[in-house]
């Protein structure tokens, strides 16, 4: 029996017993195997670890006060509902926002623009930067442009913007994937038809998208659900009893959460745990939509 | 099987029956007795400056099947594209030349190329239903068009046309793409007639596909000959014996430094003729399997 080893050199290795090499590559099968599992494990097991210590940390604090009630400086009374619905609020500007302007970018880079030229291949290395700007940066810019410069004031819509603005990038990249992953014999089948560009891209390759580009959407904004700096730069208020409006003062869940770690109170850290709870929840649901939409349109096909 | 038009033809110095039948075609002057749907002269294709297919000159006659035929990279292909203006949407390619439909410039100034589209219907190699039901890809094209009138109508005459009604009847909002390669095909070519095309342009549409689905293409072809014009690019030399009234073959012309090659029309006649006693040397090498 011959074994292929393309890498020894038989003019200077010995032939090596074939029942020592077997048993030699049956070693190292395994080694590599449990190097993979240890791995996983190292990734996964924090997860967990992490979940349960949250969980458990927050259990008591995780009522129907925590859901409804207003921040107050007594732990037991306290409750994050501003902060809950002004992250909701966020959530959905941010959709409202990012989606329309990031597909429309991708459609453009996509179908439309001629890399030819250099202003086009311009624009796409900076979406690929600007995906990998650290998010205190637009929190920067964003203070600088939108809560001072066109005076938008410290508000939810200022707060909506900057979030866009972060996760922006993202949704263009994940939906020029999208767009880029619908076949060429699509297009030439319409177009062939009769079809102009317009119904080519509408009709066609965005319906075909839409599952990629949901996906994409979704999980950038669970990102930007889950961001705080740049909220903090702009001015998510931490004391704020009362429901917010689009353009009144707000302060959101992870801001809220941050700032009751930073209370000397045990209590506050519990408050906290469970805050977080609640955040992890808001973003596993946003998740799962994400999914049963990506679902649902395949299975239309 | 050669038959009435001996007096302008030499005996055949090739057994057509060895290679391929040529059961339907027409003769020569039957077929150009028809209108000439496409006149094609001294088209050049460049892709980027370099030149694809130069200097052809041909006509397609109405209701006939043509097949361009030849090895592959002599731009047939890149020829059939240019009476839909497919080409338009490849980067860098230039088509200089003229090709006329029924009489007026394809390529005009003011000639819009989706309306080109509409009356020149294109099915490809690969069959590409779109990721939609089998009712939506037929009604894709009447669609996008406004076409008024019953669209369940539509859908109907599309498939029956297409010999693939009583197949899918029974699940029209099903995915396309549950068919199988060959009914896939059939679909392609029933979304095409759907939108009442004048010609139908088809891009080696049975090389991805099995004998028995080529075969029911085939005989479709010879159908919907009857109703339109159809131009068929092969590299099946029996397929274009068995389907074509007229036959052009092309081939790869290398220069003498052997550096660059394109494609250029060897020979145009009816198929009983390219198969049984073409004029040209390089012809009669291709369809005797000698070469290609």
């Amino acid at each position: 029996m011959t074994v292929f080893e393309p890498h020894v050199e038989r003019d200077h290795v010995p032939p090596p017993d074939e029942a020592t090499t077997r048993r030699g590559r049956a070693w190292k099968n395994r080694l590599f195997k449990a190097a993979m599992l240890f791995c996983m494990f190292v990734a996964f097991g924090t997860l967990v670890v992490l979940l349960v210590d949250t969980v458990v940390t927050g259990w008591p604090a995780l009522s129907s006060q925590l859901l409804t009630g207003l921040p107050s400086t007594v732990p037991d009374e306290a409750g994050a509902r501003p902060a809950i619905l002004a992250t909701l609020y966020l959530g959905a500007l941010v959709l409202l926002f990012s989606v329309p302007v990031g597909v429309l970018t991708a459609i453009y880079l996509e179908e439309y623009a001629n890399r030819e030229r250099w202003w086009n291949r311009v624009i796409e290395v900076n979406i690929q930067n600007l995906a990998a700007v650290p998010a205190i940066v637009y929190g920067i810019l964003g203070l600088a442009f939108i809560v001072r410069g066109i005076g938008v004031g410290r508000v939810v819509l200022a707060g909506g913007l900057i979030l866009t603005l972060v996760v922006l990038p993202t949704v263009v990249v994940a939906s020029r994937e999208a767009i880029r992953s619908v076949p060429d014999s699509i297009r030439q089948g319409a177009f062939a038809l009769g079809a102009t560009k317009w119904q080519v891209v509408w009709r066609q390759v965005l319906p075909a998208a839409i599952p990629g580009i949901a996906t994409g959407s979704i999980l950038a904004l669970s990102r930007a659900v889950g961001e705080t700096a740049p909220l903090i730069m702009v001015g998510a208020i931490t004391y704020v009893a009362f429901n917010p409006t689009l353009m009144g003062p707000y302060t959101a869940l992870p801001v809220q959460i941050y700032n009751w770690t930073k209370q000397p109170d045990v209590d506050f850290q519990t408050l906290a745990a469970a805050g977080a709870i609640v955040l992890l929840v808001i973003v596993l649901s946003m998740n799962a939509v994400a999914i049963f939409l990506r679902n649902r349109y395949r299975k239309q096909w | 099987m050669v038959s009435e038009d001996m007096t302008q033809m030499e005996a055949p110095r090739i057994d057509s029956g060895r290679i391929a039948e040529v059961s339907h075609g027409l003769d020569r002057s039957e077929v150009e007795r028809r209108e000439k749907v496409f006149s094609v002269s001294g088209l050049e294709v460049s892709y980027h400056g370099n030149v694809a297919l130069d200097g052809v000159d041909l006509a397609v006659h109405k209701n006939t099947v043509t097949a361009f035929i030849g090895p592959s990279g002599c731009g047939k292909s890149t020829f059939i594209r240019c009476f839909n203006r497919m080409n338009d949407l490849v980067p860098g390619a230039k088509v200089s030349g003229t090709v006329l439909y029924h009489g007026e410039d394809l390529y005009a100034r003011d000639v819009d190329a989706v309306e080109i589209r509409r009356r020149i219907g294109m099915v490809f190699q690969k069959p590409n239903p779109f990721p939609k039901s089998i009712y939506d890809n037929i009604a894709f094209g009447p669609r996008v068009l406004g076409m008024k009138g019953s669209m369940d109508e539509r859908v109907e005459n599309a498939l029956r046309q297409a010999a693939l009604w009583d197949e899918v009847k029974d699940r029209l909002k099903e995915g396309a793409l549950g068919l199988s390669g060959g009914q896939q095909q059939r679909l392609c070519i029933a979304r095409a007639l759907a939108v009442n095309p004048d010609v139908i342009l088809m891009d080696e549409p049975a090389s991805a596909l099995d004998p028995i689905s080529t075969t029911r293409i085939e005989d479709l072809m010879h159908e919907l000959k009857r109703d339109y014009t159809i131009v068929i690019v092969t590299h099946n030399m029996q397929q274009a014996a068995r389907v074509a009234d007229m036959t052009a073959f092309f081939s790869v012309l290398v220069d003498e430094d052997g550096g660059r090659r394109h494609g250029i029309l060897v020979e145009y006649d009816s198929t009983r003729k390219i198969f049984t006693t073409p004029s040209d040397k390089r012809t009669e090498d291709y369809v005797t399997g000698r070469f290609g």
